[in-house]
C-alpha cells in the first residue's frame, strides 16, 4: 500500500512542487499569498480615499501632510495633480478598492485559500477530486488579478462606477474617464474570476460529496467543511449569473446591443444609438449574484469562527445541527433577498414590501448562529490565544454589523439610509471586517499546519488589539455619518451644508483607518518572518480534534500515510467528563466514556 | 474539577476584552442618543414617520446589541481557562433554542408590520388633487426642473432638439411647450401644498435626494417615476444626487426653496417665464 502512495506522488522538481503544483496545499498557499498581495493594494487604495475624505480641499489640509501629497502627486501624476486629487481618480479608488476586496481578497482567500487547504485534510482525502482543475482555477484567478490591476494603468484609468457597475454608466464608454478601456478590463477580470470560481466550486462540492473518508458522515464534518460545502454550492449557482451579465454588458459596450441601455439617451447633445434596453435588468442580474456573493464571503467566515471558538472554549459547539440548518437556510434565502439593494431603484414598491419580508426572514438564521456562539462561550474555559481573539472579534463585529442591516432591510427606513455611510458602515462590518477577522483567526490557527512553524503570539496580540479598536472606530462610527446623511461615493462632502456636522468625525475615522492599516503591516511582518524563523510547531499545537492535527506539520504530498484515517466521532468532543484529556481526536474509538 | 463543575477564572485578557466590549456599548449608546449626530431637521409631512420607524428599529436592535455584546463581555470575563479545570460539556438545548427563535421571529414580524405601514403610507397612497406637478430631470451633472406653465400642460420633448441651453430637448414650437418653465438646479414649491415629482434622466442613473424632506428616488433613463410629498417647513434646502453618476457626482447639487405663500411662488414662476421668453 505504501509503495502505491509513493508511486502516486513521486519526487517532483522545484517548479512542479511549488509553482505548477497540483497539490491542494500548495495551491491553497498560492491563493492566500496572492490574495494578501491584492489586499495590500486594495488597502492602500482605501488609505488614499480616507486621506481625501478627511481633508477634501487643500485649504483645510494640515501642512504636515504636504510631503505625502507631493509624494502621491509624483507617483500618480494622472490622478493627483499639484497636490489635488481629481474626482474621477477618487471614484476609481472607490471602484477598485471594492472590487479587489470583495472578489480578489475575501472570495479568493476564504474559499480558494482555506477551502483548498482544509477540505482534503479535514475530510480525510489525499487531494481534491480534480487536482488539475484546481490548479487551473488558481492560474485563471491569477490572470484575473493581473487583468484587474491592468485597469489602473490604461488611458483614462480604472472605472469610476463602483464595484456594482450600474448600467448605463458602465455600458457607455463616453460616460466618463475610466469607462472606456478601464471598464472593459474590469468586465474581463470579473468574467475570468467567475470562471475560476466555478471551477473551484465544482471541485469542492465533488470532493466533499465523494471523497470523505470512512466514518466521516456529513453530520461529523467540522463546521468549516459545512460552510465551504454550502458556499461552493452558492458559487456554482451564482457565478454563472455574473458571468452572463458581464458578457451582456460587454456586448452592449462593443457589440451594439442594448440589453441595459434604453433609447433616447443624450450625451454631450449627441443622441446615442442604443434602444430598447432596461437599466434595472443589470441591477437584478448583478444583485441576484451579488447577494449570494455576500454569503459566499460570510459563510466560510462563520464556519472557521465556529470551529476556532469551540476549540479555544474547550467546549463543544452549541447546537451543531441548528448551525448546519441555519447555514443552509441562509444559503437558500440569499437567493430571494436581492431586491433589498433596490428599494429606491424605481422597482415596484410592491416588490419592496416582499423583499423586506424575505430580508427580515434571513435575519432569523443569522440570529440563531449568534445565539449558538454565545451558548458555546457559556461555561467555557477560554484560552485567549491570537486565533481565539480574532474569532471573538468576529462575533462582536458580525453582531454590530448584522443589527444595522435590519434598518436597511426595512424598506421605509432605508429611504433615509440608502446610499449613505450607514450602508458603508453596515456592509464593512458584516462582510469585510467580520470575514477579515475570521480569516485572521484561520490564518493564525492553521499557520502551523501550513508552514510547520508558529506565528509570534505577542505580535499577533498587538495586531488584534489595534485591528479591533481601529475597525470599531472606523466602521461603527460610519453609521452615525449615515444618520446625518453623509452620502457614499462622494468625493467632497464639504460641498453640502447639511454635512457640516460630520467634518470632525471624518477626520477621526481617517486617523483610525491609518492605524488600522498600519496594524496590518505588523501582521504581514509576523506572517512572512514566521515562515522562516517561527518557533517549530508540534503536530497538534492547539489540542484540537480534527484530522489535520494528526498529520505532520506541514503534511506531505498525499496528506495521509499508507492508510486513510477512519473517523469514529464528531469533531467537538472537548471536555468530555471522565475522559483522559480535555479533547478527543475524531479518530479515537468510543471506549468506556463517550458523549452524544 | 475535571468534570466541568469548576468556576473558571477571571483572566487578564478576559478583563480587557470584556471591558472593550462594554466601552463599545457605551460609545454606541452615546452616538445614537446624543443629538449631535442625528438626522437633518425634518421638513415634510411623511418625514416624521420615517424618523419614528428608525427610532423603533433603533430601540429593538439597541436592546439586542446591548444584550448580546454585554453577555459576550460577561462570558469572556467570567470563563477564562483555569489550569486543568474542564469546561462544561453540554451542546444542545432544544427548549432554549426554540424560545430564542420564537422571540426573534415575533420581534422581526412586528418590525415588518411597522415598516410596511410606513412604506404603504408613502408609496401606496394617492396625492391630493391640488398637488402641483414638477418634472425633474437628472443629467451629468445638474438637475433640470420643468413646470407646465399657465396652461398646466407639459410640452413635447424631442431628443434631437438638445442644445447647450435646451437641456431636455423641449419643443418650444409646440403650443403646450411655449409656456413651460425650465430652471437649472433651482426648484420652488409652496409650503403645505403637495408636490408630485415626475423623475427622468437623460443619460445615466441619478438619484433625486432631498435630505430634509426624506425623499430619495433614483431617476432612471427610460423610466418615468413619480413620488409625492408635502413640504411642512418654508425656507431654502439642499438637493443632492445620491446615486453615483460619474466624475461630477459630488457637485450635482441643487437648491429647493419652499415658499411661504402661493403668491411668492407665482411671482417666482412669472419671473422665470419672463426671463425665459426674453432669452428666446
Amino acid at each position: 500500500m505504501s509503495t502505491t502512495v509513493e508511486h502516486a506522488h513521486p519526487q517532483l522538481g522545484f517548479a512542479r512542487k511549488y509553482i505548477f503544483s497540483t497539490d491542494h496545499k500548495v495551491i491553497a498557499i498560492q491563493y492566500i499569498v496572492t490574495a494578501m498581495f491584492m489586499a495590500v493594494i486594495g488597502g492602500l487604495l482605501s488609505m488614499m480615499m480616507r486621506l481625501q475624505l478627511a481633508w477634501p480641499t487643500p485649504n483645510v489640509r494640515p501642512g504636515i501632510l504636504d510631503p505625502i501629497w507631493s509624494l502621491l502627486s509624483n507617483i500618480m501624476p494622472d490622478g493627483i495633480q499639484s497636490g489635488v486629487m481629481l474626482p474621477e481618480f477618487y471614484l476609481s479608488l472607490v471602484t477598485m478598492h471594492g472590487t479587489i476586496m470583495v472578489f480578489f481578497l475575501f472570495t479568493a482567500i476564504l474559499t480558494g485559500g482555506f477551502g483548498n487547504f482544509l477540505i482534503p485534510l479535514q475530510i480525510g482525502a489525499r487531494d481534491m477530486a480534480f487536482p488539475f482543475l484546481n490548479a487551473l482555477s488558481y492560474w485563471i484567478f491569477l490572470l484575473s488579478c493581473i487583468v484587474i490591476l491592468a485597469a489602473l494603468f490604461v488611458t483614462g484609468g480604472a472605472p469610476l462606477g463602483g464595484w456594482t457597475a450600474y448600467a448605463p454608466l458602465s455600458a457607455l464608454p463616453e460616460a466618463g474617464p475610466g469607462q472606456a478601456e478601464g471598464m472593459t478590463l474590469w468586465i474581463l477580470a470579473i468574467a475570468l474570476f467567475a470562471v475560476s470560481g466555478l471551477m473551484g466550486g465544482l471541485n469542492y462540492v465533488t470532493t466533499l460529496l465523494t471523497m470523505r473518508t470512512k466514518g466521516m458522515s456529513m453530520m461529523r464534518l467540522p463546521l468549516t467543511q459545512w460552510s465551504l460545502f454550502i458556499t461552493a454550492t452558492l458559487g456554482i449557482l451564482a457565478f454563472p449569473v455574473l458571468l452572463a451579465a458581464g458578457i451582456l454588458l460587454l456586448f452592449d459596450r462593443t457589440g451594439g446591443t442594448s440589453f441595459f441601455v434604453p433609447g433616447g439617451l443624450v450625451m454631450g447633445q449627441q443622441v446615442l444609438e442604443h434602444t430598447g434596453g432596461h437599466p434595472l435588468l443589470w441591477q437584478h442580474l448583478f444583485w441576484f449574484f451579488g447577494h449570494p456573493e455576500v454569503y459566499i464571503v460570510v459563510l466560510p467566515a462563520m464556519g472557521i469562527a465556529s470551529d476556532v471558538l469551540s476549540t479555544f472554549c474547550r467546549k463543544p459547539i452549541f447546537g451543531y445541527r441548528m448551525m448546519v440548518y441555519s447555514m443552509s437556510a441562509i444559503a437558500f434565502l440569499s437567493f430571494v433577498v436581492w431586491g433589498h439593494h433596490m428599494f429606491m431603484s424605481g422597482m415596484s414598491p410592491v416588490l419592496g414590501s416582499i423583499f423586506t419580508l424575505t430580508t427580515l426572514l434571513i435575519a432569523i438564521p443569522s440570529a440563531i448562529k449568534v445565539f449558538n456562539w454565545l451558548g458555546t462561550m457559556w461555561g467555557a474555559r477560554i484560552r485567549f490565544v491570537t486565533p481565539m481573539l480574532f474569532a471573538l472579534g468576529f462575533v462582536s463585529m458580525f453582531v454590530t454589523g448584522g443589527l444595522s442591516g435590519i434598518f436597511l432591510g426595512t424598506s421605509a427606513a432605508d429611504i433615509a439610509m440608502h446610499d449613505t455611510y450607514f450602508v458603508v458602515g453596515h456592509f464593512h462590518l458584516v462582510m469585510a471586517v467580520s470575514p477579515l477577522f475570521a480569516g485572521f483567526a484561520g490564518l493564525y490557527y492553521w499557520f502551523p499546519k501550513m508552514f510547520g512553524r508558529m506565528m509570534n503570539e505577542t505580535l499577533g496580540k498587538v495586531h488584534f488589539w489595534l485591528s479591533f479598536v481601529g475597525a470599531y472606530i472606523v466602521f461603527h462610527t460610519m453609521h452615525s455619518l449615515g444618520v446625518v446623511g453623509h452620502l457614499r461615493r462622494i468625493y467632497d462632502p464639504s460641498q453640502y451644508e447639511f454635512l457640516q456636522p460630520i467634518v470632525g468625525m471624518n477626520i477621526v475615522i481617517s486617523m483610525a483607518a491609518f492605524v488600522l492599516g498600519a496594524a496590518q503591516v505588523v501582521f504581514l511582518f509576523n506572517f512572512f518572518s514566521s515562515i522562516f524563523w517561527g518557533k517549530k510547531a508540534s503536530v497538534n499545537p492547539w489540542n484540537a480534534t480534527t484530522l489535520e492535527w494528526e498529520l505532520p506539520s506541514p503534511p506531505g504530498h498525499g496528506n495521509f500515510g499508507p492508510e486513510l484515517p477512519t473517523v469514529k466521532r464528531w469533531p467537538f468532543d472537548f471536555s468530555v467528563p471522565g475522559a483522559e484529556k480535555d479533547y478527543i481526536m475524531q479518530t479515537e474509538s468510543p471506549k468506556e466514556t463517550t458523549s452524544g | 474539577m475535571a468534570d466541568g463543575s469548576g468556576n473558571g477564572r477571571v483572566t487578564a485578557p478576559g478583563v480587557v476584552l470584556g471591558g472593550m466590549l462594554l466601552i463599545v456599548v457605551v460609545i454606541s449608546v452615546w452616538l445614537f442618543v446624543s443629538d449631535r449626530y442625528w438626522f437633518p431637521a425634518v421638513a415634510s409631512a411623511h418625514g416624521p414617520a420615517i424618523d419614528g420607524l428608525f427610532m423603533d428599529v433603533l430601540i429593538v436592535t439597541g436592546i439586542a446589541f446591548i444584550a448580546v455584546q454585554g453577555l459576550m463581555a460577561y462570558f469572556v470575563f467570567r470563563f477564562g481557562e483555569n489550569g486543568d479545570e474542564r469546561a462544561s460539556h453540554w451542546h444542545e438545548n432544544a427548549k432554549v433554542e426554540g424560545t430564542l427563535i420564537a422571540i426573534t421571529a415575533v420581534t422581526l414580524t412586528v418590525l415588518v408590520f411597522l415598516g410596511q405601514s410606513v412604506w404603504a403610507s408613502i408609496y401606496f397612497s394617492e396625492p391630493p388633487d391640488d398637488a402641483m406637478i414638477v418634472e425633474v430631470t437628472g443629467q451629468q451633472f445638474q438637475w433640470v426642473f420643468r413646470y407646465p406653465g399657465p396652461d398646466g400642460v407639459f410640452g413635447r420633448k424631442d431628443v434631437n432638439m438638445f442644445t447647450e441651453t435646451n437641456y431636455i430637448g423641449l419643443d418650444r414650437s409646440d403650443p403646450a411647450g411655449a409656456d413651460d418653465i425650465v430652471t437649472l438646479n433651482q426648484m420652488h414649491i409652496v409650503l403645505n401644498r403637495a408636490v408630485r415629482l415626475r423623475l427622468h434622466s437623460t443619460d445615466v442613473i441619478h438619484d433625486f435626494h432631498l435630505p430634509n424632506q426624506r425623499i430619495k428616488q433614483d431617476t432612471v433613463p427610460g423610466m418615468s417615476l413619480e413620488v409625492w410629498f408635502v413640504p411642512t417647513v418654508a425656507g431654502q434646502f439642499e438637493i443632492a444626487c445620491a446615486e453615483l453618476c460619474g466624475l461630477g457626482h459630488y457637485r450635482m447639487k441643487g437648491f429647493l426653496t419652499v415658499d411661504e405663500t402661493e403668491d411668492q411662488f407665482q411671482q417666482w414662476l412669472d419671473e422665470q417665464l419672463e426671463f425665459q421668453t426674453a432669452d428666446d
